[in-house]
């Protein structure tokens, strides 16, 4: 114990313990110890159908490109809020919170109006052969809406503190504007985009209220893991099931963590060397 | 309305401040022209089809769709869960970084990693880990039974679960700042004699209310539109444990105006969020370190 200067020590750490231990620790402990009981051969049992497969599989798979997708418009949005000056700017910067702000459930319900056989996109589209509502399509689309603000937050103040004395250098040198963006900048930007990627990921693998509605929750189809573990728990009361499923998201969930953390280490090296 | 008219608009709104040369400035017109056809996409056109669905079928359905009894008592009760857990997690950020900021302690970085941790967990995860421990068959269920408390199914599960969701808002704006801020003007206070409420009271707070008000704002915001974890706890009974979202649920299986009616409310929710989250951004921009 370092210095004790100041009072409120057992209150602070007291009260933060007890609502981290009711809400946060002790379901955490309930979820891995269920887990556990099931043992390495029960819980292979549980995820190994062909249902929960499916889920896991799109899940991961469509939360993995969606942040992909996130990656590139997220880097065009902050690129142009930062370095461009336009009618509406501020407006636009504030806008980008909205999936952050709105609640999941109104997203996922606004996307299927939209992209419905009768909405107003998914009939414009429909003549094309694309269908996007109760498709994986549509996956994939609420999963970028719901991941995009995370890439374009973690970028807008690393393109803000970015000094463009880099660019300009490589300019006199006489670097061309695609050099001069994958050569000097993407370089640069590397760890910062590799965060906003893991946060979208983080949050598009867990999502459940936006894509549901979109998804159609087709079996095998466009089912993913999150609405499995409502099923499980909602109408078969499986807990055994949902919980087997839950240690899968959860160790995807802490794998993010860690990354992340390992990844802010890797940028601030990156920023001191540099 | 042609083509010529729109580029004519889009170049009209890119091309305000400096130009410096033709092929830069072209570049400059096409990113934004990107980037704003991103943002029209993506947000703003759901966005706008709440709003056009919610009044489909006029003022009068829509007055009558958000004012029956299930869809007043689902705001009634939304209300009452952020009520119970906005306070609740005002006060957790307040201990947390006081905890973490003005003291060292075995496992301090551990602590701090578990507060930030409900925003990586799937809320349907974080719902099924309360069933788990307070559910019927859950660790604490027949003890809770025998005392005659329902949490699962009630509003208790209610609100823990939004308290779950929602732990790490004021956690996380206070602690960078108070972090930032050092401990040096408390401990000042302590040598002249006040007492550590008085420090609270009359040193700390004062410094960190613009902060404290944005991760309320926000964890406010979250609190009454969570959907998948309070779906898992809730057990959807119309009038009694359906709250905004979960009601906007129901309805969608029924009544598509309606769903979109009551949307509406939440929506409406959200950009008021935005709005002050702004205002005090412009306003108090400097309470903020971070994004």
């Amino acid at each position: 114990m370092a210095r004790q200067v100041l009072p409120g020590f057992r209150l602070s750490t007291g009260y933060t313990l007890a609502v981290l231990g009711g809400s946060v620790l002790l379901p955490l402990a309930a979820l891995l110890w269920t887990a556990c009981e099931l043992g390495p051969a029960g819980w292979w049992a549980q995820i190994a159908t062909r249902r929960v497969l499916a889920s896991l599989r799109l899940s991961f798979g469509a939360a993995m490109l969606a942040a992909t997708i996130d990656v590139v418009l997220g880097l065009l949005v902050a690129w142009v809020l930062v370095r461009y000056r336009f009618a509406f700017r501020r407006l636009c910067d504030a806008l980008v919170d909205l999936p952050f702000a709105l609640p999941t459930a109104v997203a996922g319900i606004a996307l299927t109006a939209l992209y419905a056989p009768h909405g107003w996109l998914g009939s414009r589209l429909a003549p094309f052969g694309i269908d996007v509502a109760y498709t994986r399509l549509g996956v994939l689309l609420a999963m970028v809406f719901v991941g995009l603000p995370f890439v374009v937050r973690t970028l807008q103040p690393v393109l803000e503190s970015m000094e463009s004395d880099l660019e300009e250098a490589a300019y006199t040198l006489g670097a061309s504007p695609s050099q001069r963006f994958f050569r000097v900048l993407l370089p640069l930007l590397a760890p910062t985009l590799l965060t906003g990627y893991a946060l979208a990921l983080a949050r598009a693998i867990g999502e459940y209220g936006s894509v549901v509605f979109i998804s159609g929750n087709r079996l095998f189809k466009t089912e993913i893991a999150p609405y499995l573990i409502v099923q499980k728990v909602d109408s078969q009361y499986d807990y055994r099931g949902a919980a087997a499923l839950g240690a899968v998201m959860l160790a995807a969930s802490l794998l993010l963590l860690v990354a992340m953390a390992w990844l802010q280490r890797w940028t601030r090296r990156w920023a001191v060397t540099r | 309305m042609g083509g010529d008219t729109l580029m004519a608009a889009i170049s009209a709104i890119v091309s305000i401040g400096v130009r410096p040369s033709w092929s830069a400035s072209v570049v400059r017109v096409v990113l934004v022209s990107a980037a704003l056809m991103v943002l029209a996409w993506l947000l703003v056109l759901p966005l706008a089809a709440i709003f056009a669905e919610a009044f489909r079928q006029g003022w009068s359905f829509y007055l009558d769709a958000i004012s029956q009894p299930d869809s007043m008592a689902a705001v009634r009760l939304t209300l009452t869960v952020a009520a119970i857990a906005v306070p609740l997690n005002l006060v957790f950020g307040l201990a947390a970084a006081w905890a973490m900021t003005h003291f060292t302690f075995p496992g301090k970085s551990l602590l701090g990693a578990l507060i930030d941790l409900p925003f990586s967990v799937s809320p349907v995860v974080a719902g099924m880990m309360l069933i788990l421990v307070y559910g019927k068959d859950g660790w604490l269920g027949s003890w809770f039974e025998a005392h005659d408390v329902q949490v699962i199914f009630a509003l208790p599960g209610l609100v823990l679960a939004t308290v779950f969701v929602t732990l790490p808002f004021v956690a996380r704006e206070l602690i960078p700042l108070m972090q930032a801020q050092g401990s040096e003007q408390e401990e000042a206070a302590l040598t002249l004699g006040a007492s550590g409420w008085r420090i609270f009271f009359h040193v700390t707070l004062p410094r960190v209310r613009w902060a404290l008000l944005y991760g309320v704002l926000l964890c406010n915001a979250r609190a009454m539109g969570e959907f998948g974890a309070v779906y898992v706890v809730s057990g959807h009974l119309p009038g009694l444990t359906n709250t905004l979202p979960l009601q906007v649920d129901q309805l969608y299986q029924e009544n598509f105006s309606a769903a979109f009616a009551v949307a509406s409310l939440l929506a409406l929710l959200t950009l008021l969020t935005l709005g002050l989250k702004r205002l005090l951004e412009w306003r108090h921009g400097e309470a903020r370190n971070g994004h």
